[in-house]
């Protein structure tokens, strides 16, 4: 098989190679670590990549695979987003802050993939510390859209989209505060699932917004996200908000070609189609959405959740109040960056937070510590919490009525570097369709439905509470229905 | 509402966190707008709403409290910008 040909294939392919002793581990990992070294100049996905120990994990999952040891995700490489712990591997977030920690210990989910032999290939760029929507923010370099090098693959996570969609790697991890996994798989044209909020364990994820943050799948079709979840889902002792709950078998009911979405009942909030959406985004979901009628599901168009309009502003007063408080940690005592130029301890600690954190992270502590601040508080921490049940009320509402709601991802394609670098409303409005989600702690899904100017558009499908199943059975059937998915990118 | 100069440093300071003065003019900005939108807030009536810390029911977690093994010293030092003695060095506190 031909190198670009291995390089995109499936989870679920690459198994069935690997199984039937047609590929090893070693040959899939080589291509894809030459893959990354023909496109990363143009792409720029990668903070780190560990050549030496893919290789060597390579190596032994090819000898639990010769001795007939094999799981689903035994030896198919994997890159992590750069904001997850990798024991001995440095974890950057891609801030000037943490540029040279190195972990001593493996976050929960990359412990559970080590212990399938998944080949780590390397950590990924991201905007710092998770907060933006185009990797812009990254204290590094910006990571490029495959689809357009011009333009961003999206944020939070843009490295592990960009890099599953490039081709170098067969899936990825990222996480999701307020789109970052969803928003960068749709500008990319890949899978990307926000589990439910305690779904996976959040130990070893740097912490950016605790009551928000989840850690997802980003694979090339809804398949290969089912094979993840499996993996990575379920109750961790050292995360304490992780539930323990059963994990099902994510792939249960993902083997029947054509299958019926008869019997399921979809809503279209039509607060997620906003007046100043993209035209043409509007008309490729309501093609989706027609699809999954002709599917068989049933659609109502005509759902109304008036509370969405204030959930962008309950995201940016909860999302970086979490943040003001995590982030305390950086000063320059323990690990990460240290300013010592400084005439009292005091002083250290602020030239450290200063040089060390980069603009959007210093404005979200800037806003978090002011709507947490003695007499502001009531005003915005506590009204947004107030708000925030309202809008999970009325999600749970309409979960009475609906099996899972469907949207655009985002209201535009992929957009120009620097487009939105000096607007920071601008930035954060990007992200409008996908925070509701995380306020509600709701898993979501975004596939790939259709493409503008060659760009891709997400879908994305909204589940309740622990459901990813019902999310997975309808991203499959379109899947199956359709064949966005299977473009890729020319680079 | 804007965000004064004062403002500005005040939040500054409780952060811990240093800003230049083009720092300091430009969040003075930036902020103002972005709390502008949050305004949009106080046409609810949340009076009688309980606020939501999470999202998902969970309360009184407990654990066993078992014996794990620890990291070792070196471990816990080895991304320590400044160390002594098996310590984290800091600047001199107290006066």
């Amino acid at each position: 098989m031909r190198d670009d040909k291995l390089c995109q294939l499936t989870i679920h392919e690459a198994h069935e190679l690997l199984g039937q002793k047609k590929l090893s581990s070693l040959e899939l990992t080589m291509a894809l670590l030459q893959r990354i070294n023909e496109v990363e100049d143009k792409i720029h996905a990668c903070v780190t990549i560990t050549e030496d120990i893919a290789l060597e994990q390579a190596r032994q999952a090819d000898e639990h695979i010769s001795r007939g040891e094999i799981t689903p995700l035994t030896g198919i490489p994997v890159l992590v987003k750069d904001v997850i712990c990798t024991r001995g591997i440095r974890t950057t977030c891609s801030s000037k802050m943490l540029e040279n920690f190195v972990p001593p210990y493996d976050a929960t989910v990359v412990e559970k993939l080590k212990a399938q032999k998944a080949v780590i290939l390397g950590k990924t760029n991201m905007d710092e510390f998770a907060m933006g929507s185009s990797t812009e923010h990254s204290a590094f370099f910006p990571s490029h859209n495959p689809w357009d090098v011009e333009r961003v693959p999206g944020g939070s996570s843009g490295g592990s989209t960009a890099a599953t969609s490039a081709g170098e790697a067969i899936y990825a991890l990222g996480s999701d505060t307020g789109g970052s996994i969803r928003q960068p798989a749709g500008f990319c044209g890949v899978v990307g699932l926000k589990p439910t909020y305690g779904r996976v364990s959040r130990f070893g994820l740097v912490a950016f917004a605790s009551s928000l943050d989840q850690i997802g799948p980003i694979t090339r079709d809804v398949t290969d996200c089912a094979l993840v979840m499996n993996v990575i889902a379920g109750h961790d002792s050292r995360d304490s908000s992780s539930v323990p709950h059963v994990v099902p078998d994510y792939t249960k009911n993902l083997n029947s070609r054509g299958r019926s979405l008869k019997g399921t009942v979809i809503g279209v909030p039509r607060e997620y189609f906003p007046d100043n959406m993209q035209g043409e985004i509007k008309t490729a979901l309501v093609a989706a959405i027609n699809r999954l009628q002709e599917l068989g599901a049933t659609v109502d168009w005509e759902v109304s959740l008036p509370h969405t309009r204030y959930a962008l502003a309950v995201y940016y007063i909860l999302a970086p109040s979490e943040a003001s408080a995590n982030l305390a940690r950086y000063d320059g005592v323990k690990y990460g960056f240290s300013e010592q130029n400084a005439g009292s301890v005091i002083e250290a600690t602020e030239k450290t937070r200063q040089f060390g954190f980069g603009a959007e992270v210093k404005r979200r502590i800037m806003l978090g510590t002011y709507a947490l601040s003695a007499g502001y508080y009531d005003a915005y921490y506590l009204k947004a919490q107030k708000v925030r049940t309202l809008i999970k009320q009325e999600f749970e509402q309409a979960f009475e009525k609906y099996d899972a709601l469907v949207t655009p991802t985002s209201p535009t394609v992929a957009f120009k570097l620097g487009e939105k670098m000096e607007d920071p409303l601008q930035m954060y409005l990007s992200d409008v369709c996908t925070l509701p989600i995380n306020i509600a702690g709701l898993p979501a899904i975004s596939v790939p439905a259709g493409f503008v100017q060659n760009l891709p558009v997400g879908m994305q499908i909204i589940g309740k509470p622990f459901d990813e199943t019902t999310l997975l059975d309808i991203a499959f059937a379109y899947e199956q229905a359709t064949s966005w998915h299977e473009r890729k990118p020319m680079l | 509402m804007k965000l004064s100069h004062q403002q500005v440093e005040h939040i500054a300071r409780l952060a811990r966190l240093g800003l230049s003065a083009e720092e300091r003019d430009k969040f003075s900005l930036q902020l103002s707008d972005i709390l502008k939108n949050f305004e949009v807030l106080n046409e609810l009536n949340t009076a009688d709403v309980m606020p939501a810390t999470h999202s998902i029911p969970l309360q009184n977690v407990f654990r066993e409290d078992e014996e794990a093994s620890s990291y070792s010293q070196d471990e816990v030092l080895a991304n320590a910008p400044r160390k002594e003695e098996n310590c984290f060095k800091v600047k001199a506190i107290l006066e």
